[in-house]
């Protein structure tokens, strides 16, 4: 920039973005490898005039200057073109010669990425990174009055229950009478949350249910999926597998034409259906597919034309109360299959969630309720939702899990807990400490796409664009050249990596308190915490 | 680890058969304290198998308190046995004022009542005396019901049984219960030691039940009269054993199925396992962790032992027709019942609920995955 060029006021320098590409001139092979490979163009190639002065030690000789001219990359600094610190550049770069480094101070792009009075939108998680989930130590050791169990030898059933439990008098009187006995479905307490098909591409999709199918089948590990709100592929509706999926409804209603049309030609009862009210990502705000995703195929599936967005509203817009919103919902989606699937409601973390599970414990149809909590992730959404609205996971579920308690139905309505579980890779961890909180089970989708298929998003920022069909990575791209990356098959093979090593942690956490013939549902006796608030919050031991 | 023995025998027998068992076993237990109960009861009990026997620790003036609240309410002393505390305090045991057991006639008009009306007024008389008790820390309370003596204290089982003489004339009974060892994971109280009596059901337990704090919310929060207490982790399973088999109706043999359920496979291939599994989802908070070994008595006299899915505690069941003893270890039953044919002993595994009847004839097994025997 010259000196003279006028500025604007969003015009900035690389110092100002929050990431500044560091690049070698000396291991730099001119590929340009790196400039095609960057999913927000970011960078261009540069060419760098240069001046070099040639001064003599002889006084008589004059000096003189030469112009050189050499090529490079350059890092744009249109705010719409702000390098996002992917390194998808680094990856591919044959000699290291570049990489994304992150700005030592806090960035001027946040001021300016609301062009056209248009906020910023971006998938990923709340950008705090953190959480109280991995404060929480597991503390009830079994030492010498019962011994510890060996992890890798002994026998454990880490199974729970989803679906409405009679409680013992009305089933064994049920049983006797021959009464309708709500469904209930044995399943492994790690379930792959809603991400629907057009938020992940089809690629991911089919290599998650592929190894989804891989761990019912070859493993004996009976692990779910849930669709998510963009309804379900036709043959997969026709298919064996459909009983390893939940599927979901959500306020668009996307998908439901085609998944109603199928119902005659279901060869099995899909595990459960989830009735999503809210996201703990962007609580109180509806689905949103924006329209660089909706390509044919997702158009089709969801019933809708290609390439325009699809917010879904915050609310089911047919209903305006929580009798109809869940009552005659869970009653007609019980109908639709015969009353033989579990129906059950996802909210986003509330502090109202409370008024919503007491309403259930006097519904007979409600299977259950998943809770998502503010670190949920999601695939598109206002910043502003992401990082300042919703309610932290362990508190809503101690609270859920307590009010259960009090009215005696704790195993009657089982609690599923998402929102940041393994946010920090220590999913085991996470998981156990909700089970021990309370929770029946608990959700994942931004862990498994991290594991599974190495999305690069942080809770530092870095990526974060699932929404603009652009993934570096292919995961939540609809763009065949993006989503080629993607090997289906491997990604099967790491979702597969990913329970297997999560079934041996969690055995590792149970195992020494002494737990195997049940998922220590409630078991908040062997939780500790160091925060003394959080300790008397939760109703877990305060511990120093 | 506790040492538990117990014994049903045709002809009465002192509480210090069991006691003389427990000692043998010593290098099992810690020496920490006892639990006795007696059923069946001979002597002068054998008349009174009706009236209620009021069983725990009192001091001088929650006596007296007790004798008010008692005639309030309508209650007549019948009997009573006093137990003499010698003047000379026994080491490591709380000095205390008098050990009551004492038989009442029931109030006027109780006669009119039915059966289990009059069986959860007792409860409730229990209860109140205990939290009466709690209150000025002057009663501890450990049954209130009709043919049924508890003794329960602090201290090496032979001396405390020695310190109060229980080798006497008028303890004599036909089934004994006793526990050595206080309660080591939670706070040294009598309310924690076994075993432990509702409405009949008796039962105690060795080794340490790590599903324990689910469980007690579970059984607080049925609203059951008496599912109260849980100083210890092991009186779940007393209250379990009521749960299943006086509120649900169901048989010992379902007992097991409740606190250690059969896995899938096993489930599948039982003739009820489609009940089982309906039993298995619905008392799902009820399932235990173990290591456990559990001895009960049924209110019909059945005395009982199962083990937890992990079978790690010891436990055999041996005797002869009419005398018949469940033991943590041979060495007991070797004390209490050496004549008898050592080869027929039993060491219930962990599918086995292993039974001996009223009658006291024979030992009875069943296993978890025989067909049940359901009240249908």
């Amino acid at each position: 920039m010259f000196p003279d060029r006028p500025i604007t006021p969003s015009t900035l320098s690389v110092k100002d973005l929050p990431w500044q590409i560091a690049w070698s001139k000396d291991k730099c092979t001119l590929c340009g490898r790196c400039t095609a490979v960057c999913p927000v163009h970011a960078i261009e190639l540069g060419v760098f005039r240069k001046r070099v002065l040639n001064t003599s030690l002889d006084i008589a000789a004059p000096p003189s200057n030469a112009h050189h001219v050499y090529h490079g990359i350059r890092q744009k600094t249109d705010p719409a073109y702000a390098c996002i610190g992917c390194a998808m550049c680094n990856l591919v770069c044959p000699n290291d010669a570049i990489m994304p480094m992150r700005a030592d101070e806090s960035d001027k792009l946040r001021y300016h990425i609301n062009r056209g009075g248009s906020p910023r939108s971006r998938g990923g998680r709340r950008n705090v990174p953190g959480g109280l989930l991995d404060q929480i130590k597991f503390i009830r050791i079994s030492m010498l009055t019962d011994p510890a169990l060996d992890a890798g030898r002994h026998e454990f059933e880490l199974r729970t229950l989803l679906g409405r439990v009679l409680p013992p008098e009305e089933n064994i009187r049920f049983y006797k009478e021959n009464g309708w006995m709500p469904p209930v479905r044995e399943i492994y307490p790690l379930l792959i949350g809603g991400m629907s098909f057009g938020a992940l591409s089809p690629n991911m999709w089919e290599g998650l249910q592929m190894g989804v199918a891989y761990l019912n089948e070859e493993l004996g590990m009976p692990v779910r999926i849930c669709t998510g709100e963009g309804g379900c592929p036709p043959r997969l509706l026709r298919s064996r597998f459909l009983k390893y999926t939940i599927l979901q409804i959500a306020s668009g209603y996307f998908g439901w034409d085609e998944i109603i049309h199928a119902l005659p030609e279901m060869q099995e009862d899909p595990c459960a259906i989830e009735i999503k009210y809210g996201q703990g990502a962007k609580p109180g705000d509806g689905g949103l597919l924006m329209w660089h995703k909706v390509n044919n195929l997702i158009a089709a599936i969801r019933g809708v034309p290609a390439g325009v967005s699809l917010p879904s509203p915050p609310t089911h817009q047919t209903q305006y109360s929580i009798e109809e919103s869940v009552a005659k919902m869970i009653q007609s989606m019980s109908m639709a299959w015969g009353f033989r699937v579990p129906v059950y409601p996802k909210i986003s973390g509330t502090s109202t969630a409370m008024a919503v599970l007491n309403n259930l414990t006097r519904n007979p149809y409600a299977a259950g309720l998943a809770i998502d909590g503010e670190d949920g992730g999601t695939g598109a959404a206002y910043n502003v939702s992401m990082n300042h609205m919703g309610h932290p996971i362990a508190t809503n579920i101690r609270d859920a899990y307590q009010t259960l308690v009090k009215v005696g139905k704790q195993n009657e309505i089982p609690l599923f807990a998402g929102g940041g579980v393994g946010k920090n890779g220590n999913l085991a961890a996470n998981a156990a400490a909700l089970i021990m909180l309370g929770a029946s089970g608990v959700q994942v989708g931004k862990y498994i796409m991290q594991a599974a298929a190495g999305c690069l998003g942080s809770e530092t920022d870095r990526c974060n664009i699932c929404n603009i069909g652009l993934c570096p990575k292919g995961i939540t791209s609809q763009d065949p050249r993006l989503y080629r990356r993607l090997d289906v098959d491997k990604v099967a093979e790491r979702v597969v990596d990913a329970f297997l090593a999560f079934d041996t942690e969690l055995k590792k956490i149970v195992a020494p308190l002494g737990r195997s013939t049940t998922l220590p549902i409630g078991m908040a006796d062997a939780l500790g915490i160091s925060d003394y608030h959080a300790s008397e919050r939760l109703n877990i031991k305060y511990v120093v | 680890m506790c040492r538990l023995f117990a014994i049903t025998s045709k002809t009465p027998l002192s509480p210090m058969v069991a006691i003389e068992a427990m000692d043998v076993m010593r290098e099992g237990h810690d020496g920490s304290g006892v639990g006795i109960f007696l059923r069946d009861l001979a002597g002068p009990f054998e008349d009174l198998k009706d009236a209620p026997i009021l069983s725990g620790i009192f001091t001088e003036a929650g006596i007296k308190r007790l004798d008010r609240h008692m005639m309030d309410l309508g209650f007549m002393t019948k009997y009573k046995i006093s137990i003499k505390v010698p003047k000379v305090a026994l080491p490591g045991t709380p000095r205390r004022d008098v050990y009551l057991i004492r038989a009442y006639e029931y109030p006027e008009g109780w006669d009119a009542l039915p059966q289990q009306e009059i069986y959860d007024r007792l409860v409730r008389i229990r209860l109140q005396l205990r939290a009466m008790g709690e209150e000025q820390e002057d009663m501890i309370v450990f049954s209130f019901w009709p043919d049924v003596i508890m003794i329960k204290e602090i201290g090496d089982p032979m001396k405390v049984a020695r310190h109060l003489n229980l080798d006497r004339k008028e303890l004599h009974a036909r089934v004994i219960m006793a526990q050595g060892r206080q309660n080591t994971n939670y706070a040294i109280n009598l309310y924690a030691c076994h075993p432990f009596f509702i409405q009949g059901y008796a039962t105690m337990t060795n080794g340490e039940n790590t599903a324990f704090v689910p469980i007690r919310e579970y059984l607080l929060s049925r609203g059951m009269l008496g599912y109260t207490g849980y100083q210890s982790d092991s009186e779940v399973f007393t209250h379990i054993l009521h749960y299943t088999v006086q509120h649900l109706g169901l048989g010992l043999d379902t007992y097991k199925h409740v606190i250690t359920p059969l896995q899938d496979d096993m489930l599948e291939a039982h003739p009820n396992g489609r009940f089982l599994k309906q039993l298995k989802h619905s008392c799902r908070p009820l399932t235990t962790d173990g290591p456990n070994c559990v001895i009960g008595c049924l209110p019909d006299h059945t005395l009982f032992m199962v083990q937890d899915r992990k079978k790690l505690r010891p436990g055999v069941v041996g005797g002869k027709p009419g005398c018949w003893a469940f033991s943590s270890e041979i060495c007991g039953l070797d004390a209490a019942i050496p004549n008898r044919d050592k080869s027929k002993d039993f060491q219930p595994m962990h599918l086995d609920t292993t039974m001996v009847g009223p009658d006291r004839q024979e030992i009875a097994t069943c296993s978890q995955t025989d067909p049940l025997r359901l009240p249908r």
